[in-house]
């Protein structure tokens, strides 16, 4: 329901993480608790880039599923249409949410270093992908 | 923009798996990964995870740099909310956010605890309204502080409130003249759930004209709150409600949550609600 201003805090946090670099493409993993709705993030992702230096940048959201550990037996449940949350193993009402209230913006695709590069030079990016 | 779609584990995509063009070396480090898999339910606290979840769409035809970030976009907020808790604390200040969905009553209700408290418990509100100052004039000339933030925002106004928000708010009330502080959030059963706002606790008015089903089809909500304040029991004569259905749904989503039914409207079963507003005021 908040897409609008949850594209808008992800396009700030990347806005700040680019320093002026062209985006490519933002990836954002979603757990299903946070209510997002893909198609709606997607639409609202268009207008709120429109304009801004991330213009064209394409969203691509992963959708993680909603599971709820027990505390009494460890068991992880997946929620499903019948939603509730006590434990289907040993019936214990005493559990939490182990999964599915992410909302990270994981990881952003720039322009290499030179904006005019081909593919042959990929390979020359010495370092630039090496992951944290 | 990519195309949706749907993958057999409920993973959803708007890219293209054009899994051939991705076999290629990376020299700077990058290792090749498991192509078309994704993990199933990466947190935030498994890096790796998260870094195996995208590790489909390294590797691309052009000039390309992948930045890693792993932010918490929430995690801005719940700074902040922690700011305004430790801020509360100090004060001496217990603060309760009040949600609910719109026309639950919540107003009328706080109304009654406002006039109640006078004299006893010193109460501040802030008030969270779309576009109008109609729910604060109702509840001014009892003795309680009042913050109004109007929410309206250019695009339909934010559909709740959060931490940065009542941040400013809270600059419009003298803590140390309070006990109790009530933030009474937009009206709306799904953002509100989900934006720690540095409250010690959350509560929810719900009215038996809402449906029976609510805590199915509002599960975030409902399991959010410490108390479900059940309100318009007036009606109940007028209406099929099923209370017992209502409190089953409810305990299949919240089992510890306290069920406090009353009428805002008759005040009937009001002082176990400023029982539990008091409690920890001792």
């Amino acid at each position: 329901m908040h897409e609008v201003s949850l594209c808008r805090q992800v396009a700030a946090a990347v806005t700040r993480a680019t320093a002026g670099r062209h985006v490519q493409t933002v990836y954002v993993t979603v757990g299903e608790l946070r209510q997002v709705v893909p198609e709606a993030m997607a639409h609202a992702w268009t207008f709120v880039v429109r304009g801004t230096a991330l213009d064209g940048a394409r969203l691509e959201l992963h959708h993680v599923q909603a599971v709820v550990t027990c505390d009494d037996c460890q068991h992880n449940t997946r929620l499903g249409r019948q939603l509730g949350f006590d434990c289907p193993a040993c019936g214990s009402s005493r559990t939490h949410v182990s999964a599915g209230e992410e909302f990270v913006l994981t990881a952003v695709d720039v322009d290499g270093p030179d904006d005019d590069c081909t593919p042959e030079q990929e390979g020359t990016l010495d370092g630039a992908l090496s992951p944290s | 923009m990519g195309r949706f779609h749907r993958h057999d584990d409920g993973t959803v995509h708007s890219h293209d798996h054009d899994d051939e063009g991705h076999h290629h070396e990376h020299p700077s480090g990058d290792q090749p990964r498991p192509r078309g898999r994704h993990a199933a339910a990466p947190t935030e606290d498994d890096p790796q995870a998260l870094a195996e979840l995208i590790g489909d769409h390294t590797g691309y035809q052009t000039g390309r740099e992948r930045i890693e970030i792993l932010q918490d976009i929430y995690a801005e907020n719940d700074e902040l909310a922690a700011a305004n808790r430790a801020a509360l604390d100090a004060a001496g200040v217990h603060a309760v956010n009040l949600m609910s969905s719109p026309g639950s009553g919540k107003t009328t209700l706080l109304a009654r605890t406002l006039a109640a408290f006078e004299g006893s418990v010193r109460v501040a509100v802030i008030e969270g309204d779309i576009e109008t100052p109609l729910d604060a004039e109702r509840l001014g000339g009892m003795g309680a502080q009042i913050s109004l933030l109007n929410t309206g925002d250019g695009f339909g106004g934010e559909c709740h409130l959060d931490a940065p928000m009542v941040a400013k708010a809270l600059r419009g009330l003298d803590l140390d003249a309070a006990d109790l502080l009530v933030v009474e959030n937009v009206g709306n059963l799904v953002c509100p759930a989900e934006f720690d706002v540095g409250e010690h606790r959350k509560a929810m008015v719900y009215a038996i004209t809402e449906g029976e089903d609510k805590p199915l089809k509002y599960p975030v909500m409902f399991r959010s709150v410490g108390a479900v304040v059940v309100n318009k029991m007036d009606l109940a004569p007028y209406l099929d409600f099923d209370m017992d259905l209502f409190r089953s749904n409810l305990t299949a989503v919240n089992p510890q949550a306290q069920v406090i039914e009353l009428s805002a409207r008759t005040g009937e079963g009001v002082d176990a609600w400023l029982e539990w507003l008091r409690a920890p005021l001792a």
